[in-house]
């Protein structure tokens, strides 16, 4: 088995006697991209800026690399990279000056911070507008910067709070690419917050569901879409058919004792449909 | 500490190199440099004003014609230059998006706000001792007027209060900063507190006093006392009045009391200058209750910042 990189046990969160995130149970093991699911409201964030020290959880814990996040801040965050849902730059200083000024703040010495600035710029590819003011940046460069800000400081996880919001396709597509490639060549663990299922399911190893402050599904999207039938199944029969039941036929079938129900299901369910299916449920 | 002394120097170079340094440095450089100069160009007719013995402190508090003396630009200015460098300083990060970038940062969370209460403050006193530097340099070389140890001492210590003065108004405007969401709203408010500690002070000082000891045409002294003695009470709360207090004494060391006392007792007295360590007596309790109200304003601050929520939107 795998190590366990980020464990949040019975994570809770009150604002004014709300219950915005409802003991959550999580756990994401090392070199995963783990995709973390839920519409908007439904204490993604919460849960983010709990595992990072920055909100204080009502009750529970969450640990990164065996650090809790409450108690050890600075150990978490130092391993832990955020990149925060539309992330934000100081627009008067270069994208070099405010990558700079986060090698600082991480303690890095200037002259690996120097070398490290060039690199992880040409990774994101901005090279050519490194000595540019963000300012003049687009939304989709501003997004790439922030992922190089994820990179620069060398983190063992890097947590995406919806990385790909307000971007055109390409844009995501560079970016989704950009999240792969962290993943594999740096070995980095990733979570990464969304709710445009199509792209997690593109790159998600596991994705966990949050509803109301609830996890409803964790684990792979097979297991997920196995748990799914499986509630379902219960006495019930699963028919392949090819090519489709004439009406006459599903008529008698309905008029045996017992059959109340009969449903057409196409083979697979798709993240959509699971996705759906919760939150109608939640 | 790491993260302390990083934040520091990025304000600092941020402030340093903003147009609102510039501009506002090149306003309050204009004008206490025109107050001099006027001053010493005219100084034959202020001269019976002017006491021989402290001719260098004396350029400072005393007013030219229409325009009024540097310390009261001061006490005037000073507010402003606070605000403006407080008002916007947590929000604009905020509403940026860069404060969860920073904060995710490996650093505590008070290194953001000491960090920035810090470099402003730094930013202000480069800002204050320069002109102070300039106009005694003018002075020396206009007028040739070589300032004693003492009076260097006097503008030493009001260097200092001018500090505090205007660290309170800068941690008001942190404090606003971290209240209020919009840039606007906190400027608004800091700008309002700022006339009413400046302004109408004056007046509902002296309504509640007369309300409370009223005074007519048969009034004894003491009664007149003491309805001087409540408006100076009411007063005291707000830090204009205080710093005024102190750079009357500090600047002028043959102040010995405040208000209508001053006016009863010192017909008895010489009238001899105060030795500075005398000087300091007389203001003390405005010196403390000013620094007082800095750390009060700052502690505030803190606190609700530490407690707040980092939220990206």
């Amino acid at each position: 088995m795998k190590k366990i990189v980020l464990e949040a046990k019975n994570l809770t969160k009150f604002y004014n006697h709300n219950k915005v995130v409802d003991s959550i149970n999580l756990q994401i093991e090392e070199g995963e991209i783990f995709g973390f699911l839920g519409p908007n409201g439904a204490g993604k964030t919460t849960t983010i800026l709990m595992a990072l020290g920055l909100t204080e959880p009502s009750s529970g814990e969450v640990n990164i690399f065996g650090y809790n996040s409450t108690r050890e801040p600075l150990k978490v965050k130092r391993i832990t990279s955020y990149l925060p849902e539309n992330v934000g730059f100081y627009e008067d200083l270069t994208a070099q000056e405010n990558l700079k000024y986060i090698t600082r703040l991480n303690n890095i010495p200037e002259k690996n911070a120097e070398e490290k600035i060039k690199e992880v710029l040409k990774i994101v590819g901005l090279a050519e507008e490194a000595h540019k003011e963000v300012g003049k940046y687009s939304k989709g460069m501003k997004q790439r910067l922030g992922m190089a800000a994820v990179l620069v400081k060398e983190p063992k996880i890097a947590i995406l709070d919806e990385p790909t919001t307000g971007i055109d396709p390409k844009g995501v597509e560079e970016i989704l690419n950009l999240i792969v490639k962290m993943s594999k060549e740096q070995n980095i663990t990733i979570m990464l917050s969304s709710h445009l299922l199509y792209q997690v399911q593109k790159i998600c190893t596991k994705i966990g569901i949050i509803s109301k402050g609830r996890i409803v599904a964790q684990g792979s999207i097979q297991e997920i879409d196995q748990n799914l039938l499986k509630t379902n199944q219960e006495d019930s029969f699963e028919v392949k058919v090819n090519p489709e039941l004439s009406p006459v036929v599903l008529d008698s079938i309905k008029k045996i004792e017992g059959v109340n129900k009969i449903e057409k299901k196409s083979s697979e369910h798709s993240l959509e449909e699971i996705y759906i299916k919760y939150f109608r449920e939640g | 500490m790491n993260g302390l002394k990083v934040v520091f120097w990025k304000e600092m170079a941020d402030h340093l190199g903003s147009r609102k340094f510039i501009i506002l440095f090149a306003i309050i450089l204009a004008i206490s440099v025109s107050v001099v100069y006027i001053l010493s160009q005219n100084i034959s007719e202020y001269f019976s004003e002017i006491s021989k013995e402290y001719m260098f402190l004396n350029l400072f508090t005393t007013s030219a014609g229409s325009l009024p003396s540097f310390i009261f630009f001061v006490s005037f200015f000073g507010p402003l230059i606070g605000i403006i460098f407080g008002f916007d300083s947590i929000n604009s990060e905020r509403s940026r998006g860069t404060m969860s970038t920073v904060l995710s940062q490996p650093i505590y969370r008070d290194a953001l706000i000491n960090g920035k209460f810090l470099a402003s403050l730094t930013t202000i006193g480069i800002m204050l001792i320069s002109i102070i530097l300039i106009i005694l340099g003018l002075e020396l070389g206009v007028l040739g007027i070589i300032p004693n140890f003492e009076e260097i001492l006097r503008m030493g210590l009001f260097f200092v209060a001018s500090i505090i003065y205007i660290g309170f108004w800068l941690s008001m405007g942190i404090l606003f900063s971290i209240v209020f969401r919009q840039t606007t709203t906190s400027a608004l408010i800091s700008v309002m507190l700022w006339i009413f500690f400046a302004f109408f002070i004056l007046m509902i000082a002296s309504v509640i006093a007369d309300q409370i000891v009223p005074l007519n045409q048969n009034s004894t002294l003491e009664v007149a006392a003491k309805n001087d003695e409540i408006k100076n009470m009411i007063l005291r709360i707000s830090p204009v009045v205080l710093f005024q207090e102190i750079v009357i004494a500090l600047l002028n060391p043959s102040a010995r009391a405040f208000g209508i006392s001053s006016l009863v007792k010192l017909n008895d007295l010489l009238p001899t200058s105060l030795s500075i360590s005398q000087s300091l007596m007389v203001i003390w309790p405005q010196f403390v209750g000013l620094i007082a109200l800095m750390l009060i304003c700052f502690a505030i601050s803190y606190i609700i910042f530490m407690r707040q929520e980092i939220r990206a939107t």
